[in-house]
């Protein structure tokens, strides 16, 4: 217990948990924007490309103090920026190849200064090298407060610009045109997505350091279609991984940080990915599964009320093996979708022959008269030919609602026939 | 020229040619990226081939790196088709979580498996005269030789094999498809190949790095030229004038051999960009 306390407030977990949450919020927060803009993969070249600079700001001033080094991230980051742009626009090269090529490019640049560093004087480049993994679990009281403060400052700006910027992402021209100073947000906002990179790199280094820009906001947007509580959503999941994975690798001796709060965020993403309701991918397939089984049911049903209808008597009792003489569908495995209609009270059974109930009686009519209904749409409104109209009405017959069948039914002012001239069934 | 400088510029020339080669078609088809996600996601089987097999030797390697390469064609594949997922994400969150595992794999067996996070990010080129292999006396030399010369000639004989398809698939895809030709099977089989090359030459040049050797080269050809064969030859051209230039430089510099490769591919490529560029502005 008291072990437990003393792990709990240990002050170093506190200084890293804190600066990896203020790290990773602010990428959360950045990283939506460029999600929506379709820019994730930007973001992970201006990582990469934030290296030489770092290695030519501690060449340049000969210490490793955190200002110069952001300084030189910032400058190099912006550069990478504009050479990625200026390639795309000016030569034939695709966005993605100018994004690769820029991303390595730079990246090996900032390689070999490393390594020229290292070779130059030993020991003094320590620091430099745990920018590619992140330093989280090695940072500093003074660093925290540098970077920490940067992190509140972003958060700040993007509130405040927050209008402008919704409106940059969405809709750049009609920006333009409320003359909204669209050149100089845009740089502002190319800005802030350069330090947010520079100060993620501290959390997580430079290679993970895409899933800190990307995961949060994939994850979020299952959830909601509003910018704003995206991005709420969004800063809270990269929050909590941050202090997740903190934790996690404080517990367990030599983890490194910087994996343990991706692995986190890629968990929470997929599952939002699979789960979310209504947008995730089982809630979806769950839907497409139940829509399927409605298109079979009505079906079936339409099968034996054009049974009933040939034969003159709509309350006989028949057999699967009737239907052949009218079914005109695909073979398939109707014994599921004969016991859903029984268990949903559409048809009663007695033995192996079937009989409509009084509301699958209804509901079949319901679907003919929907089917009848939109041929007589169509060859009357469309001037379709007869022998067209069967496929899509065959397709409608299940989509159309209540509302839609009132303004056909006015509109085509009750038809008691359709175009092949079968009776359009109305309730009894 | 010491033999050893002949032996670390030949096994560059050789990666970074088949590289060159498979580049172009990345470049053409617009998937770079794909490329880079690839060489990142095969990280995790790697090193699970590692603590399974206990060494480095070559074929579990490539089992354990095929396999993770696959998985994250899939994952991309799944969170794109199937959760909806727009493609840039889902080639940014696929990678980076298949990264993720593969360095915390590595700090979880730290001791019991010969690698480091350094190697994996640069490689080492450097060490490839040091690792001999001899054939019954017939050849001796360094094993890396054999390998990159090996690797060269596949994707040499891969690319002339399907050259038709992947020419197809690189241009116009419908079409292709129309044609009634298979464009997943000349999909997977290319993804496949990227995978191998990403992997025997993940020793070399480190993982970020051969996405230079990948794309820059390609790039600077096809800037250059205006039909598909051409464009292959100048890249190659290329990558080992760069495999040449980049050793030279960090003699010079006493830095990564293979940071200093791509730093010379990107000075082609910048060289190239400025000229057409000023061109374009006469013109």
């Amino acid at each position: 217990m008291q072990q437990a306390s003393s792990w709990i407030l240990d002050s170093s977990l506190i200084l890293v948990a804190a600066g990896t949450f203020l790290l990773a919020v602010s990428a959360a927060v950045v990283g939506s924007f460029t999600f929506l803009q379709k820019r994730s993969l930007v973001g992970d070249a201006v990582a990469h490309s934030i290296l030489p600079g770092v290695a030519a700001a501690f060449l340049f001033s000969g210490i490793k103090d955190p200002w110069w080094l952001m300084l030189g991230a910032l400058i190099s980051g912006w550069l990478s920026l504009s050479l990625m742009d200026f390639l795309s626009r000016k030569t034939k090269l695709s966005q993605d190849t100018a994004i690769a090529t820029v991303l390595s490019v730079f990246f090996g640049i900032g390689i070999l200064l490393l390594t020229y560093i290292q070779h130059l004087e030993s020991g003094h480049q320590s620091g430099l090298d745990q920018f590619l993994f992140g330093q989280a679990a090695a940072m500093k009281s003074r660093e925290l407060w540098i970077y920490g403060g940067l992190a509140l400052v972003l958060i700040l700006c993007t509130l405040i610009f927050f209008k402008e910027f919704k409106l940059l992402s969405f809709n750049p021209d009609f920006a333009q045109t409320l003359g909204l100073p669209v050149r100089g947000l845009r740089i502002l906002m190319n800005s802030l997505m350069v330090l947010a990179i520079a100060l993620g790199i501290q959390a997580v280094g430079v290679v993970l350091m895409a899933a800190l820009l990307i995961t949060p906001s994939a994850a979020a947007r299952n959830f909601t279609d509003r910018l704003k509580a995206m991005i709420v959503i969004a800063a809270l999941i990269a929050g909590f991984s941050a202090l997740l994975g903190s934790a996690i690798s404080f517990s367990a001796k030599g983890m490194p940080t910087g994996p343990w709060i991706v692995m986190c965020l890629s968990i929470l993403a997929l599952l939002s990915l699979f789960l979310a309701p209504k947008k995730g991918m089982l809630a979806r397939m769950l839907l497409q599964k139940r829509h399927q089984q409605k298109i079979n049911d009505e079906n079936l049903l339409k099968a034996f009320y054009h049974y009933g209808e040939r034969h003159a008597n709509l309350a006989q009792w028949i057999q699967l093996k009737d239907l052949e003489e009218v079914r005109d569908f695909a073979e398939e495995d109707q014994s599921k979708v004969l016991k859903r209609l029984i268990h949903k009270g559409h048809l009663l059974r007695k033995g192996e022959a079937f009989q409509f109930s009084r509301a699958g009686l209804d509901e079949a009519r319901r679907v003919v008269r929907l089917h009848r209904l939109w041929e007589m749409y169509l060859s009357q409104r469309l001037r379709l030919k007869s022998d067209h109209i069967h496929p899509n009405a065959e397709t409608m017959e299940h989509i159309i609602s209540p509302e839609i069948e009132a303004q056909l039914l006015e509109e085509l002012d009750y038809p008691d026939k359709d175009p092949h001239q079968s009776p359009i069934p109305y309730r009894s | 020229m010491s033999i050893e400088a002949f032996y670390i510029i030949l096994t560059g020339a050789l990666v970074a040619a088949s590289s060159a080669l498979l580049g172009s078609f990345l470049v053409l088809r617009r998937m770079a990226m794909l490329g880079d996600a690839i060489s990142h996601a095969v990280l995790p089987g790697i090193v699970i081939a590692f603590l399974i097999s206990g060494h480095r030797e070559s074929l579990s390697l490539l089992i354990g790196a095929a396999a993770s390469g696959l998985l994250a064609t899939f994952l991309i594949e799944l969170l794109h088709r199937k959760a909806r997922l727009q493609e840039d994400a889902s080639i940014g969150i696929s990678f980076t979580w298949l990264f993720a595992i593969g360095v915390l794999l590595i700090s979880a067996y730290t001791g019991q498996v010969d690698l480091d996070q350094e190697c994996v990010l640069y490689g080492e080129i450097a060490y490839v005269p040091l690792d001999q292999i001899s054939f019954g006396g017939l050849w001796t030399g360094p094993r890396p030789v054999l390998i990159s010369a090996t690797l060269f000639v596949l994707t040499l004989a891969y690319i002339i094999i399907s050259f038709k398809g992947l020419k197809l698939l690189s241009f116009n895809e419908d079409h292709a498809k129309s044609l009634g030709i298979r464009t997943q099977v000349w999909h997977f089989s290319f993804m496949a190949m990227v995978s191998l090359v990403t992997v025997l030459a993940f020793e070399i040049v480190g993982a970020i790095l051969i996405v230079a050797l990948l794309v820059v080269p390609a790039a600077t050809a096809f800037l250059w030229t205006r039909s598909l064969v051409p464009m292959l030859i100048l890249a190659v051209v290329l990558g080992i004038a760069a495999s040449a230039g980049g050793y030279y430089l960090a003699l010079g510099l006493n830095g990564s051999i293979a940071g200093a490769m791509v730093s010379v591919a990107g000075i082609f490529l910048a060289i190239t960009v400025l000229l057409k560029v000023l061109v374009q502005k006469k013109a």
